[in-house]
């Protein structure tokens, strides 16, 4: 286990660290003391390994990330695993604006709840939320899944692409172009194991889920719709 | 970007210090906006005493000899405490608004930053640390305190310009934000009465809930009232003589993060703001939902 005190150490000295792994390395296990809600704690990692943070963490926390396993023990800032493009990246705690905004690919679990514009424009990446999500969260998101156990805040989906949206509770309302499709097998499949991989199975079933996607009416614009921009 | 930090203290041990935890996380928060900085410490006064807090661009020919001209000018005793370019003015409760008028005669360039039973408001260009130092935040004790540290974009670089603003007695406004209506807002309170020094976009928001406040409103209907009638970004926190309170906008793409423990309620822009605070392991600490008041009172 390497142990990294980023209130000794610093920021840079940690980032650079980790981005000296390359492909497999013998460094497999990281962990990173006295965050104190510092900015791009884990960005850009392009590695294999495991890196726990122990506190909660600011903006842009495991940003890019390819690869990885990152996991958050705290609450996490604006921006985290921005532009994910694979890895696992898992927040104990709370999430802030925009969390896993433009994903391309991996996982971000978020055991709290996650507050306004999570998943927008995500293209790929799937998000598991214990919690609830806040407003537009979703917005513009062209692929992946959203899996939320609890509520959602207004305007879900808002101008939607392919992403498919799975809410437990609530949701306060729907965005432009966003509306409630059937489940079918392959949704359940699905989220049974998305729910395992974002260790919410024991939590919720993929039964009580209702699934929400892209009336596919405002993709290219039509004087027909004007209205409904 | 702009960087707010606040703390109400609930635990009365903990008001010698709140100056000096105040300014560290004003500090903390410099790369939000170095443009300019400011802070507004609740510290109370004397039994049948005000203060009023001045700021001139040419401190030593304006204060000197100001406690005896304004001793003679409203025939009741007036003492000073300078600090750098601002000062406070102790003055009898009853004669604030004489002591006022005789300023305006007296020392027509001096600027009232702030005036009140318990305010005191220190703001300049430059770094938090500075102006921290400048007014020696870190020694003053009080019950409740707002920083700001300002990146401008509404309006000039200035000292005016600068936040907290206040603009009714004991009340004082921080923003993070950007208003659109500020100017039809500006001119429907002129036309009610308040008056304004700057051109910029928070002195009106300012002035939006003190004339709220003046109209009979509590803090939180004042607050809520923000919602409805100001166009724009904001979070916004607020002071009064008792009272703390905070507000998003709808959008609340404005940054905020809140802490409560049983000594104190914080605020910062950022998580980063409150690490150092007493039992901040322990506190529940949120993100304020948007278009919603919180506020609370002593």
């Amino acid at each position: 286990m390497q142990t990294f005190d980023l209130g000794e150490q610093g920021l840079r000295a940690l980032n650079s660290a980790l981005h000296a792994l390359r492909g497999q390395t013998n460094m497999t296990a990281w962990e990173v003391i006295n965050p104190k809600g510092a900015h791009a704690i884990a960005a850009g990692v392009d590695a294999p390994v495991e890196i726990i943070v122990r506190g909660s963490t600011g903006y842009y926390c495991a940003g890019m990330n390819k690869q990885a396993t990152i996991r958050v023990k705290g609450s996490a800032g604006p921006g985290v695993a921005e532009n994910m493009m694979s890895g696992v990246v898992i927040i104990d705690g709370d999430a802030s604006q925009y969390a896993g905004a433009t994903g391309n690919g991996g996982l971000l679990v978020i055991k709290g709840n996650a507050s306004s514009r999570c998943g927008i424009s995500m293209k790929g990446i799937n998000i598991v939320v214990h919690g609830n999500i806040g407003h537009m969260s979703c917005f513009m998101a062209q692929s992946g899944n959203m899996v939320v156990l609890g509520n959602a805040g207004e305007a879900l989906g808002d101008s939607l692409y392919e992403a498919r949206l799975f809410v437990r509770g609530s949701v306060k309302s729907l965005g432009a172009d966003c509306i409630e499709k059937e489940m079918r097998p392959e949704h359940i499949a699905m989220l049974e194991d998305l729910l395992v991989r974002g260790e919410a199975d024991t939590k919720a079933k993929p039964e009580q889920f209702r699934r929400y996607g892209s009336a596919r009416k405002l993709y290219t614009f039509n004087i027909d719709n004007a209205s409904d921009y | 970007m702009c960087g707010i930090v606040g703390l109400f203290l609930k635990d009365p041990k903990l008001e010698p210090r709140l100056g000096a935890m105040l300014s560290d996380m004003l500090i903390t928060m410099s790369d939000r906006g170095p443009d300019s900085a400011g802070i507004a410490i609740y510290s109370g006064a004397g039994e049948g005493r005000a203060k009023i807090t001045v700021q001139s661009a040419q401190p030593e020919a304006d204060f000197k000899a100001l406690d005896k001209d304004l001793t003679t000018a409203i025939s009741a005793p007036v003492t000073i405490l300078i600090k750098s370019t601002h000062a406070v003015l102790d003055v009898p409760h009853g004669q604030m608004d004489a002591a006022r008028a005789a300023l305006g005669q007296l020392r027509p360039l001096v600027k009232i930053m702030s005036a009140g039973e318990s305010i005191e408001i220190f703001k300049e260009v430059g770094l938090p640390r500075d102006v921290s130092r400048r007014f020696d935040v870190a020694k003053m004790s009080g019950t409740h305190g707002i920083g700001h540290t300002r990146m401008a974009t509404e309006s000039a670089v200035t000292t005016m310009g600068a936040h907290p603003f206040s603009t009714g007695s004991d009340q004082c406004l921080v923003h993070n934000g950007s208003l659109s209506n500020h100017n039809g807002v500006r001119r429907e309170l002129k036309r009610q009465g308040m008056t304004f020094e700057t051109e910029n976009d928070t002195e009106v928001a300012a002035a939006f809930i003190s004339h709220k406040l003046k109209d009979g409103g509590n803090l939180g209907d004042a607050m809520e009232a923000t919602l409805t009638d100001l166009d724009g970004f904001f979070t916004f926190v607020v002071g009064t003589k008792n009272g703390f309170g905070v507000v998003r906008d709808p959008i609340a793409c404005k940054p905020a993060v809140m802490a409560e423990t049983d000594e104190y309620v914080a605020f910062g822009s950022e998580y980063r703001a409150l690490v150092n605070l007493p039992g901040i392991e322990n506190a529940r600490v949120w993100e304020p939902e948007p278009a919603t008041v919180y506020f609370w009172e002593r």
